[in-house]
């Protein structure tokens, strides 16, 4: 049910996105979502994209250090108190939120939340018990 | 006025001392080769016999012993007598995690505490003063050796081992200690901590400073004697030969007197083995001519330096050498530890990452710091800040393990660390910049 997420390790220095975002744009793979976390010494750049195996081999073809991870990924309906409900599951039932980030598309009325917890299989079990909507990995390249 | 600790060796005639260091020799070469089989096959191979050496001018026809050879000989090898004999260990970290563990009898330890207290009054010190030692009690040779030396001088003596800085303070200040024994480094920190406490240099009671073990510059030593008020003195010495102690200052300050009586001491071409003349710059080797325990014949320090012989007026006869100006192999010497790159690249191989590093040692406040850059490995990898932090610190604590001293480790992107000519460059000083050379 996860859906698969793209890390790339990329050192704190110039043209790092341009090298990234050009083997991406040249294999013709749509980015849905992005978020980086950043430390004084390196990166972290999170993607969810459209054709993740391509992705992938572009990305190592241009010497970039890239791994799969499986995360979660939850469709709210696009106005206020949705993202607070699914945080209220999470922490009724003691899943720690390692990082998240968002995004919405232009047709549907949803907004999409990319989790990343300890057990994915638990927390979408809970998620889907409460009622919330599961993105698949499906429904990624149709967005 | 001069004051000796053992003024008939430390003024002895130079026709004298090689008198005597020949002597010497000619009973140590005997010791060695009929108790060390070891040396005996090394001086076999070479075709030399005891008989040969008939004086100091023969020196150059025995093997050299060199930090190989202790590790292959480890542990018991190299010793010269029976272990009953021994009452003391003392050891250095070596390149491959395998210690260099050198062993004493009694007067060996009398001797090389003799050589320190010879140091200690070379400074102007007496048994009124006070002494500190805040060097390492323990494997490391300069906290016991400093505070044999500080005994037989018979100062009120202040064991205080390294670190806890507050508690140096304390005591220093209580006690009124007028002598500070401990790595430049140290001491220029004990000078910034006692500022940042209001204390100006005429606050304490220290007149002067013995520091050694470390690569230090003169224009450290001029800060650290103005922020001290002291007077500060450079003293030299390796375990494989006893410890501090081989080498000191006197009151001139530019140079150390070796104690020629216990150790001979060469100047050679690193790459040839041939002994220079007096005043050439080159690798220094010893030789020790009273030790019982472990008693090493040329053996190479790979510090390369300069002996002179010149009057000094102290009135020492004895040799006088540099401060090591650099070092034939690539150990370096960081927070007064030895520290060999290989060592670094054995701990990143067991822990999964490719031998692709670089190590960067630079001087802060005085202080070394040690940062070591490794690229980042498959197995390494994770999508989360917090799991890599984790993976450098547990590196980082690997690391610090196997050298003693803590780095701060650098996960960085593959094929980040510059290569030149394929080759990564492993290690970049920049203590070297600013004129500390190890």
């Amino acid at each position: 049910m996860a859906i698969k997420q793209l890390s790339i390790f990329i050192e704190n220095k110039e043209g790092t996105l341009v090298t990234i975002t050009d083997a991406l744009a040249k294999a013709e793979v749509d980015i849905r979502a992005m978020s980086v976390a950043d430390t004084q010494d390196f990166g972290i750049l999170r993607l969810i994209v459209t054709d993740i195996d391509k992705a992938k081999a572009a990305l190592e073809e241009n010497n970039c250090f890239v791994s799969i991870t499986n995360v979660v990924g939850v469709a709210i309906s696009d106005q206020p108190g949705s993202l607070a409900k699914v945080a209220r599951i999470l922490k009724e039932n003691d899943i720690n939120i390692e990082y998240m980030y968002a995004f919405i598309t232009v047709s549907k009325k949803y907004a999409y939340v990319v989790l990343r917890v300890e057990d994915n299989a638990a927390a979408e079990k809970i998620l889907t018990d409460n009622g919330i909507e599961l993105v698949k990995e499906s429904d990624i390249s149709e967005m | 006025m001069h004051r000796y600790y053992q003024k008939d060796a430390e003024t002895m005639p130079v026709e004298k001392i090689k008198e005597l260091q020949s002597k010497k020799l000619i009973k140590q070469v005997n010791h060695v080769y009929e108790n060390v089989p070891y040396y005996r096959s090394l001086m076999d191979k070479k075709g030399v016999k005891p008989q040969d050496i008939k004086s100091i001018d023969d020196l150059h026809k025995l093997p050299f012993l060199t930090k190989a050879d202790l590790r292959d000989a480890y542990p018991y090898g190299l010793l010269a007598t029976d272990l009953k004999n021994c009452v003391r260990i003392q050891s250095t970290s070596g390149t491959t995690g395998k210690r260099v563990v050198a062993f004493y009898t009694q007067n060996d330890i009398d001797l090389w505490e003799e050589c320190c207290a010879r140091a200690i009054v070379a400074t102007g010190s007496s048994n009124k003063d006070v002494c500190q030692v805040c060097y390492g009690y323990g494997l490391f040779t300069g906290g016991f050796g400093l505070n044999g030396g500080s005994h037989k001088v018979g100062c009120l003596t202040l064991p205080m081992s390294s670190g806890n800085t507050e508690r140096q303070i304390q005591f220093m200040m209580d006690l009124g200690a007028t002598i500070l024994c401990c790595t430049p480094s140290y001491a220029a920190y004990i000078g910034e901590s006692l500022k940042e406490r209001g204390y100006k240099p005429e606050d304490n009671k220290l007149k002067v400073g013995i520091f050694g073990a470390e690569p230090w510059t003169e224009e450290m030593r001029r800060d650290i004697e103005k922020s001290l008020g002291i007077k500060a003195y450079d003293i030299y010495g390796l375990t494989e030969t006893s410890g501090p102690g081989v080498a000191f200052e006197c009151e001139e300050q530019n140079g150390m007197h070796i104690n020629e009586d216990h150790f001979l001491a060469e100047i050679i071409d690193p790459d040839t083995g041939e002994v220079l003349p007096e005043g050439s710059r080159g690798e220094l080797v010893f030789t020790s001519l009273d030790k019982e325990a472990f008693p090493l014949l040329r053996y190479r320090t790979r510090d390369i330096c300069v002996l002179t012989r010149e009057n000094c007026s102290c009135g020492r006869t004895f040799i006088k050498m540099t401060k090591p100006m650099g070092r034939t192999d690539d150990m370096m010497i960081i927070r007064g530890v030895n520290v060999f790159p290989s060592q670094i690249e054995a701990v990143l191989l067991n822990c999964g990452y490719a031998p692709n590093y670089q190590i960067v040692v630079d001087r802060f406040n005085n202080s070394d710091t040690l940062d070591v850059y490794v690229e980042m490995s498959p197995e390494n990898f994770s999508d989360t800040v917090k799991e890599i932090s984790k993976k450098e610190k547990l590196l980082a604590s690997e690391i610090r393990t196997m050298l003693g001293i803590s780095p701060v480790v650098h996960l960085v992107a593959p094929k980040s660390i510059e290569r030149s000519e394929g080759k990564a460059k492993r290690v970049i000083d920049k203590r070297r910049s600013i004129g500390i050379t190890t």
